[in-house]
């Protein structure tokens, strides 16, 4: 992005993602902020699949793809290789994927990875459903949220349950370094990018990453109703350093503002009832990681 | 040197020579012995590897997957329900083109639950892109791993190795072995260099998408090194012998076929059972004979051809299965054959030792008598009728 320190671009130009796709986006900044000393193991996805197309490939890094739910298990072998090799301490290590290959198929070999302590940055790109699939509902799709397997009709008004509370589950593990990010605040996530990969040991980072197709938004609105997600309290944006947590302060909104631009939550905008659940979830972040600013803050 | 020991003992001292940088496993019976052993050998400061503890079998094989990609040497080990678990890793392996080895400690699958040896566990994955080989005995089992090493490294092949051996005939059965001296097994086989490889001052991308356009020809690349593979083996079995003086096919090994009349065919350990009675059989003037299956993946379908084509009747032991249709080696022996002139007269096929029943020299006398000219399609030796009675209301 425009890291003025940044002399090449690690993800280039000429892959085949969407127009606005928020996952991109994220992925080049987190790439360009952890250096070109970095091996990539990336789980089977959207990420994948519009970057590695034979005989192209966006990659400027070593860059592995095996399955879907074995990035944070490969990574855990780059890394026993590489110090094996006596390499490991100038190499950054980054497992990545989606909300699905993270949170669902891929919980338990992340957990192994946390668990078994390797120095690794997992980054999970969260769009909130199985998008390379066609929005299918994951563990980190939104409570009410219409997808392709939460589908709307007259018994259901979408997927029945909230997001599964990973970075707090991963937090369990005990690990020196856990953030949320978002491509609304590109500067914060570099910033957490190059704090984490300077902290040995598992760190996990997981950024919120707008899909205009599977959100059914305008592809120029990704960074606005990314930052709506923020300024809502839907998807606080934390850090846990040792456990210790900081977030970034907001003026809450009302969620409305958030569900309204799209089209996935577009039942519910004459629903007080369900809107008020909705609330509820943002209020109770809002409380759980006093998000509340005192004063407004600064851009 | 030769010592008096356990089958995963003689394992794990054979894979600790070949000195792998990275060895990762998950404990499940009968193979947790050689990864134990060899996790000691790590805490003793005795190998210098990274023994890397998994949550499952599916890591176990990623993680030597990742290790192997970054150019080091790996190890793992697994049996059963193990191996079915890493089943997508083991395919992805493959076609990664990564020189992986694992031990495969044979045990059948569930359900029943059932620990015990038969060899459905390797055999279904005989189409996984993995090079296979089957043991018969326990030095043969420990030299497997040295050759797998030298095979899936040669820049020519650049393929998996899975070398299959009986669970607890094998793994805990105690046989006198020799152990060859680093200096022998580093001058056998030198240290691994990638052909490719993750690396920072090189960036390649592995695993890439691969539509219509290039796919195939990634599979058909893999059937034509098998192919050489079939070449590589003997000469990987020759230099072998070169070595350590100890002499084996790799391929296939004729047991007094010459002159043969009746000949079992058949992959693993029970390949002991049926010399001790094919000699037992020969001095008593029957003409039997033995031929066992080392390479089951690539399948040395002209090296059978020639030793069997002359044997007038053949009887295929398989000790697993393919629910629904032929036993497994019993239909590929049978195809050897196919649309052949000169061919045995008669292939009967046998399933024995499933989930650990043992297979006796009299289950394999018995073998031998039903060798008729009446041909015998998955005959099940030493069934229970008794036990199919039972009628569930």
């Amino acid at each position: 992005m425009s890291d003025p320190t940044v002399k090449k671009n690690l993800f280039s130009v000429g892959h085949t993602g969407c127009a606005g796709c928020g996952q991109v986006m994220a992925a080049r900044a987190v790439i360009n902020s952890a250096g070109p000393n970095t091996i990539i193991a990336n789980s089977t996805g959207c990420l994948e699949v519009l970057s590695t197309k034979y005989p192209e490939t966006a990659w400027e890094v070593p860059f592995i793809h095996s399955l879907f739910e074995n990035s944070a298990a490969v990574a855990s072998g780059v890394e026993a290789a590489l110090i094996y090799l006596g390499k490991k301490d100038t190499t950054n290590i980054i497992a990545q994927g989606g909300d699905g290959g993270t949170a669902d198929i891929g919980l338990q070999a992340l957990s192994g990875m946390l668990e078994r302590g390797h120095d690794i940055l997992y980054v999970c790109y969260d769009n909130e459903a199985y998008m390379n699939t066609g929005v299918q509902r994951s563990g980190l799709t939104p409570f009410k949220t219409n997808t392709s397997t939460s589908p709307i009709g007259k018994a259901s008004l979408g997927n029945v349950r909230p997001k599964k509370p990973l970075p707090e589950i991963v937090n369990a593990h005990g690990i020196p370094y856990v953030a949320t990010a978002s491509i609304a605040f590109i500067q914060d996530l570099q910033r957490k990018v190059k704090k984490a990969i300077s902290i040995k040991g598992p760190k996990y980072i997981q950024v919120h990453v707008p899909c205009p197709l599977g959100w059914r938004h305008e592809s120029n609105q990704s960074v606005a109703v990314g930052k709506l997600a923020i300024e809502t309290g839907l998807y606080p944006l934390i850090e846990y350093e040792n456990g210790v947590l900081t977030a970034r302060k907001i003026q809450p909104k009302p969620v409305e503002e958030y569900l309204k631009v799209q089209g996935r939550f577009k039942h519910l905008l004459n629903n007080p009832e369900e809107i008020k659940k909705i609330q509820e979830i943002a209020d109770n972040n809002i409380r759980k990681y006093n998000l509340k600013a005192e004063t407004a803050p600064q851009a | 040197m030769k010592e008096f020991l356990e089958g995963s003992q003689a394992i794990a001292k054979m894979v600790k020579l070949c000195r792998p940088g990275v060895i990762s496993a998950y404990p499940i019976t009968p193979q947790t012995h050689i990864v134990e052993e060899l996790a000691q050998f790590v805490s003793n400061g005795e190998l210098d590897s990274q023994f890397i503890n998994v949550e499952s079998e599916h890591s176990a094989a990623s993680v030597v997957l990742g290790a192997s990609a970054t150019g080091v040497r790996v190890f793992s080990a697994t049996s059963s329900q193990g191996l079915f678990y890493m089943q997508e890793v083991i395919f992805n392996i493959a076609g990664l083109r990564l020189p992986v080895v694992l031990a495969c400690a044979n045990r059948a699958i569930s359900a029943p639950i059932n620990i015990w040896n038969d060899q459905q566990d390797s055999v279904p994955l005989r189409d996984a892109g993995w090079i296979q080989l089957y043991a018969e005995d326990v030095q043969e089992t420990a030299d497997l791993h040295l050759i797998a090493y030298r095979l899936a490294e040669d820049k020519n092949i650049m393929l998996p190795v899975m070398v299959c051996m009986d669970g607890f005939t094998l793994t805990h059965g105690i046989e006198t072995v020799d152990i060859p001296s680093q200096e022998l097994v580093d001058k056998y086989l030198p240290p691994y260099k990638a052909p490719y490889k993750l690396d920072t001052e090189n960036p390649i991308t592995i695993g890439p998408l691969v539509d219509a356009d290039y796919y195939m020809e990634t599979r058909y690349a893999i059937e034509q090194t098998m192919k050489d593979v079939l070449k590589a083996i003997p000469k990987a079995t020759a230099e072998f012998a070169k070595v350590f003086g100890r002499e084996y096919n790799g391929l296939i090994e004729g047991y007094r076929i010459s002159d043969a009349d009746k000949v079992i065919v058949a992959m693993g350990s029970v390949c002991g059972t049926i010399k001790d009675t094919v000699d037992e059989l020969r001095k008593k003037g029957k003409k039997v004979g033995l031929l066992k299956i080392t390479s089951y993946r690539p399948f040395p379908i002209q090296e059978i051809y020639e030793a069997l084509k002359g044997v007038p009747r053949l009887a295929v032991l398989d000790r697993a299965l393919s629910l629904g249709s032929y036993a497994p080696l019993a239909s590929e022996v049978r195809a050897v054959f196919f649309g052949k002139k000169k061919k045995p007269s008669v292939i009967s096929s046998f399933v024995a030792g499933l989930g650990g029943r043992d297979i006796t020299k009299d289950s394999i006398k018995n073998i031998f008598s039903m060798l008729t000219n009446k041909e015998r399609a998955g005959e099940f030796i030493d069934l229970k009728p008794e036990l199919l009675q039972e009628k569930y209301e």
